[in-house]
């Protein structure tokens, strides 16, 4: 909101705050599925606005804390071979496995590069012939089209030392998945508005046709969140549920269709594990048969040691809405973010981080 | 999970456009977004574009919060 | 709980950096001026006080944009010494060389020693080379200790930190850091971000001057101003309030900080103050800074608040309150 000054944009905010506060008049219960959006919603303060009986909260929405253990074991394992290189996004550093983490490693002498782009790891596997690089391709749609083009890209180039150690995920079916679990109670959803830059809309649409669960697509700006929540709070006042798209100026109703041609290219849906929720059908990505020889797995043999989950975690419930942070018996006292047990603490915008770092809920003035 | 930022286009070389934001410029793919054109604004994830910004609808956003501002009940 | 090896994040300023003080320094050196923990050490001695700091430079890449490790050098300990109000004289430099190091760099790194020690008005006096085996240390690592007199009248402290007082910073903050950074991850940076090094002893004495009862004056170097006004709420037990429309950045490192996923108030500074004072001198406080070269852009940013005590808080820009934490670690860029 760099075009509107410091008084309009708290001016709207009152406005938009009044008539969320005047249209609930029952507990409703939002959930972000979005890292990026429980990030923002912490830094601009939101919640502190918000009226008490509209309650925000984050699902699993951060693709580093979904990554289950054996995942970072793994590319751990690989970090520990002398003759492979790991480039990574910096998120993925101090997310912990079984017994370690990629920070420790590192420390410990393993060649592990942190990359902002994917396509930085080229460069990597071209100065370095003689070592084999490994990329680990995490995140949701909005990342996932960028690991298959520097894939695609890698092939252009002819390289043969370039790899990628997949855990994409995506979103709508965690959406189904959280939904079908009677346990779960969200009233609405606020939709990511990046990841729908990407698919678009209808792949959302099962959320009225078989959920009746409203849903909105919002962006990142603190008033696009005070936004889409306001609608959210209306559709719910009306009985209508609805799927809008309160992000235009990114988000076409069609989404990004190269990129998505460019991720069926490399990738493939497949069954994914979900730190703390399990398996979930159809919810993440391999790597397609034409592409096989880029699979670290297929074509690195690597000892992984034997997966140990931590007693006493219960990332599972944080990511499903189910509990608060601070209900977790580890939560700022074994679990912090500098000795995480689970990934809710590790990542930047994991919920049990964000809570850590910016206040449970409402700080007192 | 998708740290983006809007910026300029201004420059492009075959599937390789330079992005400028205040100043600061990066080079960034178009593979996943090659008709974007100089001079127009683009999110940028990754090192990729991943979407023409709208400047229609970015007005129009920019609009209706300006608007918000007046009024004490809102009514769409 | 302190790990058992030493990690990165030891030396990074924040939460870390502070376990490790904690726990392993002042068990071992306890005594009243150290425990303190401010930028330096108020001295008694007769006629007087001094004020006496120390630090180490090990930053990579050697030369910067804005600066190199040896103006960091010599304005980072002139800096902690002025902290303490005292105005610095006399500074040691102490180097540890390896084996192999050109002698031309060496030659540059100490002429803009030389210079930034003019410029700050101090003399270095005495001081120690020492050259170790290739692969010992990573090029050169400089330590600079400083002395300096405080002029009567002036007390620095955290004990003088009191609700209701203005918290003022002298310009804007992030510059160093992503200088440094430069032009890591592709980005091309515009000329205009330089490192923010420069001596401030002449603009703290400016201020002592116009204002001889100003309670703090920190430099938030690592770990950024949001670190240090944790440490700052954690040491005089009281609370701060920010705002963060009133926080100076320039819009290129604003930028850099989108891209990458950095927060600009937990990234360091070298050419920063953060002054804290009674309201009533607000105007000649601010008078005084923006008529000053480092001061130009000088802004009041915050409040202190009675509670809560050891919280630093900040309204932000939709009128939301977010808390400030101290850094855990260094910041990685992320996607996420």
């Amino acid at each position: 909101m760099k075009n509107l000054t410091v008084e309009e944009v708290r001016q709207s905010a009152r406005s938009l705050t009044n008539e969320i506060s005047r249209l609930a008049n029952r507990p409703i219960r939002i959930m972000e599925v979005c890292g990026t959006h429980t990030v923002a919603i912490f830094k601009a303060g939101i919640r502190q606005l918000l009226p008490e009986q509209v309650e925000l909260v984050s699902g699993p929405g951060c693709p580093v804390c979904v990554t289950p253990n054996d995942y970072l074991d793994t590319a751990i394992a690989y970090s520990r071979k002398q003759d492979v290189i790991i480039t990574t996004f910096g998120d993925m550093l101090k997310v912990p496995g079984s017994t370690s983490t990629l920070l420790l490693e590192k420390a410990q002498g393993a060649d592990i590069r942190i990359v902002y782009s994917p396509l930085e790891s080229l460069a990597v596997a071209t100065n370095n012939p003689d070592k084999k690089v490994v990329f680990l391709a995490v995140g949701f749609e909005t990342t996932a089209p960028t690991a298959a083009a520097t894939v695609l890209a890698a092939e252009q180039a002819g390289l043969e030392n370039f790899f990628v150690l997949t855990s994409h995920k995506l979103v709508p079916p965690a959406l189904k998945a959280l939904l079908d679990d009677r346990t779960t109670k969200v009233d609405g959803f606020l939709l990511p508005g990046h990841v729908s830059a990407v698919i678009g809309e209808q792949p959302y649409q099962f959320l009225i046709d078989e959920y009746h669960t409203p849903a909105v697509i919002g962006g990142f700006e603190a008033l696009d969140i005070l936004q889409a929540v306001y609608r959210l709070v209306k559709q719910l006042d009306e009985g209508k549920p609805q799927l809008e798209n309160h992000y235009r100026r990114v988000v076409r109703a069609a989404g990004n269709s190269t990129a998505r041609a460019v991720l069926e290219k490399v990738y493939c849906p497949a069954d994914s594990n979900w730190r703390g929720i399990g398996v979930i059908p159809y919810s993440g990505l391999a790597v397609n048969t034409d592409y096989r020889h880029f699979d670290a797995l297929v074509n690195l043999p690597v000892e992984v040691e034997r997966l140990q989950e931590h007693k006493g975690c219960r990332c599972g419930e944080v990511l499903r809405g189910m509990i608060k942070p601070g209900e977790c018996a580890l939560f700022s006292k074994l679990c912090t973010p500098e000795h995480p047990v689970g990934a809710c603490m590790v990542s930047v915008e994991g919920t049990c981080a964000a809570w850590f770092k910016y206040g449970a809920g409402r700080w007192q003035l | 999970m998708c740290l983006a930022v809007p910026a300029k286009i201004v420059d492009k070389q075959d599937m390789l456009a330079t992005i400028e934001l205040s100043g600061v410029t990066r080079q960034v793919s178009l593979m996943l977004l090659p008709e974007a054109e100089p001079g127009e604004w683009v999110l940028v994830h990754a090192g990729f574009a991943i979407q023409v910004i709208d400047e229609d609808e970015a007005q129009k956003t920019l609009d209706l919060f300006r608007e918000l501002e007046q009024y004490e009940e809102l009514d769409r | 709980m302190m790990s058992e090896t030493i990690q990165l994040a030891h030396g990074s300023g924040g939460k870390l950096s502070h376990d490790l003080v904690q726990q392993i320094m002042l068990p071992a050196f306890s005594n009243p001026a150290l425990n303190l923990l401010h930028d330096g050490a108020q001295l008694p001695v007769s006629g007087g006080r001094i004020a006496f700091s120390t630090d180490s430079f090990v930053v990579k890449p050697r030369f910067f944009p804005g600066g190199d490790i040896g103006k960091l050098a010599v304005c980072g300990t002139v800096n902690d010494v002025a902290m303490n109000g005292a105005i610095p004289l006399y500074l040691s430099a102490g180097f540890i060389l390896e084996e192999g190091f050109p002698v031309d760099e060496l030659r540059q790194i100490v002429a803009s020693m030389g210079q930034a020690a003019i410029e700050a008005g101090v003399t270095i006096v005495t001081g120690d080379t020492k050259v170790v085996e290739k692969g010992a240390v990573d090029g050169i690592y400089i330590n600079t200790s400083g002395l300096g007199f405080i002029p009567e009248g002036v007390t620095i402290s955290p004990c003088r930190i009191k609700p209701g007082q203005d918290i003022f910073i002298n310009g804007y903050i992030g510059d160093h850091s992503i200088a440094v950074m430069g032009e890591r991850h592709g980005l091309t940076l515009p000329a205009t971000v330089l490192s923010d090094c420069a001596p401030l002893a002449g603009l703290v004495k400016e201020l002592l001057t116009a204002v001889p009862d100003i309670a703090l004056l920190r430099d938030p170097t690592r770990g950024g101003v949001a670190t240090t006004l944790n440490e700052i709420a954690g040491q005089a037990k009281v609370g701060i309030r920010m705002d963060e429309t009133a926080i100076p950045i320039r819009p290129e490192v604003q930028a850099v900080c989108d891209i990458l996923g950095f927060d600009p108030l937990y990234l360091a500074n070298e050419g920063k103050v953060i002054v804290i004072a009674e309201p009533c001198h607000r105007e000649k406080i601010l008078e005084t800074m923006r008529s000053h070269q480092y001061g130009v852009h000088a802004r009041l940013i915050g409040t202190v608040v009675a509670q809560p005590a050891g919280q630093v808080g900040l309204q932000t820009a939709i009128g939301g309150m977010r808390l400030l934490d101290m850094l855990a670690g260094d910041q990685l860029p992320r996607i996420c």
